[in-house]
C-alpha cells in the first residue's frame, strides 16, 4: 500500500510541477491544487500505514489497552488542508484581479514591474522583437510613448 | 511569568481585531494601531529585558508537557529579533499615517500590518516545527494582501510573482515536515535535536535537510531562489515594502539559523558547505544587481538579497564569532534596511519619483533627509563607526579564524561594491541638479516630507549611529545568542523543562 500510495505521491508532484512551470496562471492553480494534495497524501504515508484500530479509548478508560493508529499525521493534514483552501481562494481572486488589471494570464508577458527599457532608455527593448510585441500589445499607450 | 511570552504575538492580533472592528472609522482605526504599535514595542522589549535578565524561557500552551503540545520559546536570538520587530512594526505604522492612501487603508490596511507583525513573532518565538508553517502562513497571507492593497498593474504583476514563489516555498517546507516527522515521529525543535541523531539512514536525513534549506532558502533570498524578490518589494506604499524588507526575509534567515543549529547537525561539511558556496553567490549576485538598477527601491531590493549572503555566510561558517556575527548582522541590517525604504518614500515625495533619472538636488533643498540618508545607507555599505562596520567586521573576522580567506575576500570585495551602489544613490538622487525636465508622476505635488516621516526615520538612523558607537552591549547580546546556538542542550533542557 505504502509503495503504491508513494508513485501516486511522485507523480502528482510531477504532474504539478509541470503545470506550475508552464508560465500560464490558470494551469499554475491547478498545479498548486493537484502539489497541495500531493503534499497532504505524503504527510500521510510518511507518517506510517497501518490496520490497527482507530484512536478511539473505551468508554470510562484513561488509557487505551491495544495499539491504536497514531492520529497526529491526519490532524497536521487537516491543518494543511484548511490553509490550503485559504490559500487557493485568495489566489483565485488575485489571478482574476491580475487578469482584469493586465489583460493576460501568461506570467511571461507581465513585465510591468519589471520593465524591460530599465527606465532611462526607453528604445531599448526595440531589439528585443519577442517582448516588443507582447508590451505594445499590452500597453499600447506606453509604447507608444516609448517610441515617440 | 513565562506568560510574557505570549504578549508579543497576542497583541497585534487583539490589535488587528480590534482595527478590523472600526474599519468604516479610518481615523480612529489609525489611533488602535498605532496604540497596539505600540504596546506590542513595548512588550517585546520587556520580554527582551526579562530573557537578558533571567536567561532563556519556555512555555507550553495549555500545559500540554513538552514533546505533545506546542512550545513557545525565547533564546536571546528569537527576543532580539522580537524588539526589533516591535521597533521596526511601531515605526511603520507611524510612518503609515502620512503616507498610505484611503483606498488602500479601507482595503484592510492597517489589520493586515498588525497579523503580519504578530505572525512574524510567531514564528520568531515557536519552538515547534509545524506551528512555524502556521506562522509562515499567517504573515505570508498578511503580506499578500499588503503587496496588492493597492491594486496597481505593477504590484498584480509583482503580487502574482511573489505569491507564486512562496507558495512553492512553504509547499517544500510542509513536504520537509511530513518526511521528518516520518523518520523522527517529533516536531518539536528541542525533541528533534535528540530524534535526530537517533535516525540510522543519515543521508536520507540530510536530503530532508536539503529540502528545508531550499524552502527557507526562498524565503530568505539565498541564491539562486531569490528572483520573486526584486519583482514585488518596489511595488507596495513604501510603508509596505519597509516591513517586508525589514522582516520576511529575515524570517527565513532565522528559521535557517534555527534549524541548522539544533536539528541538522549531523553532517555540517555538506549542509553548511552548501550553504556556504549559496552564501557567497547571494553576495555577489545581489550586490551587483543593485550596481546595476536605477530606481531606488529596487537597488534597495537587490541589497537585500546581498546582505542576507552575508548572513548565511555567518551561519554556514559555523563558529561562535560567526554566529555572533550572523546575528549582529541581523539586528543591524533589519533597522538599517526599513530605514532605507522609508527614506526613499520620503524622498519621493521630495522629488516626485523613484527612478534615479528624475531624482536630483535632495541634498540642497532637504538637507536634513540627505543626513539621514547618509547614516543607514553607508552603515549598509559598512563605514565606520556605524553599525554595518562592526557586522561586517565580525563576519570577515570569524572568517579569517577558520582560514576560509575566500569567502572573507569577498566579504570585502562585496562591502566596495555596495559603497559603490550606495555612492551611486547618493550621487544621482541627493547631489546631482534636479534635472529640468522632471515632473513629478502621477500629478503629486512636490513637497516636503512632514514629520510624521521624519520621525520615525530620525529615530531609526539615531538606533543606527547609537548601535555604531556603542556596539559593545549589543555584540554581546549577540555573544550569548552565538552561545546559545552553538549549545543546543541549552534549549533543549530549557524547552523539556530539566534542570542542569
Amino acid at each position: 500500500m505504502e509503495v503504491v500510495l508513494s508513485l501516486l505521491c511522485g507523480i502528482m508532484a510531477a504532474v504539478s510541477i509541470y503545470l506550475m512551470l508552464s508560465g500560464n496562471l490558470i494551469r499554475f492553480i491547478f498545479g498548486l491544487v493537484i502539489a497541495t494534495n500531493a503534499v497532504n497524501l505524503l504527510i500521510f504515508v510518511a507518517g506510517g500505514l497501518s490496520e490497527i484500530r482507530p484512536p478511539l479509548i473505551a468508554e470510562n478508560a484513561e488509557f487505551p489497552t491495544t495499539p491504536m493508529a497514531n492520529a497526529l499525521p491526519q490532524a497536521l493534514i487537516l491543518t494543511a488542508i484548511v490553509i490550503g483552501f485559504a490559500l487557493l481562494t485568495f489566489i483565485f481572486i488575485l489571478f482574476y484581479k491580475t487578469y482584469q488589471s493586465l489583460g493576460t494570464v501568461d506570467a511571461e508577458s507581465m513585465r510591468v514591474s519589471e520593465p524591460l527599457n530599465l527606465y532611462q532608455n526607453p528604445d531599448q527593448n526595440q531589439y528585443d522583437p519577442h517582448h516588443r510585441q507582447i508590451s505594445e500589445k499590452l500597453f499600447p499607450e506606453q509604447a507608444k510613448a516609448g517610441t515617440s | 511569568m513565562n506568560c510574557v511570552l505570549l504578549f508579543p504575538i497576542i497583541l497585534p492580533f487583539i490589535t488587528a481585531a480590534a482595527a478590523l472592528w472600526l474599519k468604516t472609522d479610518l481615523k480612529r482605526q489609525q489611533q488602535i494601531s498605532l496604540l497596539g504599535a505600540l504596546l506590542h514595542c513595548g512588550a517585546a522589549l520587556f520580554l527582551l529585558s526579562t530573557v537578558s535578565r533571567g536567561g532563556m524561557i519556555a512555555m507550553q500552551v495549555g500545559n500540554w508537557p513538552a514533546p505533545f503540545g506546542i512550545t513557545l520559546a525565547a533564546d536571546h536570538l528569537s527576543v532580539i529579533l522580537v524588539a526589533v520587530t516591535g521597533i521596526l512594526g511601531l515605526a511603520v505604522v507611524v510612518y503609515s499615517r502620512s503616507e498610505i492612501q484611503a483606498h488602500v487603508l479601507e482595503g484592510g490596511y492597517h489589520p493586515l500590518m498588525q497579523i503580519l507583525i504578530g505572525g512574524v513573532c510567531g514564528a520568531f518565538l515557536t519552538g515547534d516545527l509545524f506551528n512555524l508553517y502556521v506562522w509562515f502562513e499567517v504573515m505570508l497571507m498578511a503580506s499578500f494582501g499588503l503587496l496588492v492593497l493597492g491594486r496597481e498593474q505593477m504590484q498584480y504583476d509583482g503580487g502574482v510573482k511573489y505569491v507564486m514563489l512562496n507558495l512553492f516555498s512553504t509547499l517544500l517546507f510542509i513536504t520537509g515536515i511530513g518526511l521528518l516527522y516520518g523518520m523522527t515521529g517529533t516536531l518539536n525543535m528541542a525533541d528533534l535535536h535528540h530524534a535526530v541523531a537517533t535516525v540510522p539512514d543519515k543521508g536520507l536525513l540530510t536530503a530532508v535537510a536539503a529540502v528545508f534549506m531550499t524552502a527557507f532558502g526562498i524565503k530568505a533570498g539565498l541564491f539562486p531562489l531569490f528572483f520573486w524578490l526584486p519583482v514585488s518589494y518596489h511595488t507596495p506604499p513604501v510603508a509596505v515594502s519597509a516591513i517586508l524588507a525589514g522582516l520576511l526575509t529575515k524570517v527565513g534567515v532565522y528559521a535557517m539559523i534555527r534549524l541548522f543549529t539544533l536539528v541538522f547537525i549531523f553532517d555540517i561539511a555538506w549542509t553548511h558547505g552548501v550553504l556556504l558556496i549559496a552564501a557567497i553567490f547571494t553576495m555577489v549576485v545581489g550586490v551587483l544587481g543593485a550596481a546595476a538598477g536605477n530606481d531606488f527601491r529596487r537597488i534597495l531590493s537587490f541589497h537585500i538579497i546581498s546582505q542576507v549572503g552575508y548572513m548565511v555566510l555567518g551561519l554556514a561558517l559555523f563558529t561562535p564569532l560567526a554566529l555572533t556575527g550572523a546575528i549582529f548582522y541581523l539586528l543591524h541590517h533589519m533597522i538599517v534596511k526599513a530605514n532605507l525604504f522609508l527614506i526613499s518614500g520620503a524622498a519621493r515625495r521630495a522629488g516626485g519619483s523613484f527612478a534615479l533619472g528624475s531624482l536630483g538636488g535632495l541634498y540642497k533643498n532637504n538637507g536634513w533627509l540627505a543626513l539621514l540618508f547618509f547614516i543607514p545607507a553607508f552603515s549598509l555599505a559598512g563605514f565606520p563607526p556605524l553599525s554595518g562596520f562592526w557586522a561586517k567586521m565580525l563576519i570577515i573576522r570569524a572568517g579569517l579564524e577558520i582560514h576560509a580567506y575566500f569567502a572573507a575576500a569577498v566579504a570585502v570585495a562585496v562591502g566596495l561594491l555596495t559603497t559603490y551602489s550606495m555612492t551611486k544613490l547618493w550621487g544621482e538622487a541627493f547631489w546631482k541638479p534636479r534635472p529640468a525636465d522632471a515632473s513629478a508622476e502621477d500629478g503629486d505635488v512636490l513637497q516636503r516630507p512632514d514629520i510624521g516621516m521624519l520621525l520615525p526615520i530620525a529615530v531609526l538612523a539615531g538606533l543606527t549611529l547609537f548601535i555604531g558607537l556603542m556596539p559593545g552591549p549589543f555584540i554581546s547580546m549577540a555573544e550569548k545568542a552565538a552561545f546559545e546556538l552553538t549549545h543546543p542542550e541549552i534549549y533543549v533542557n530549557a524547552v523539556m523543562g530539566i534542570v542542569p
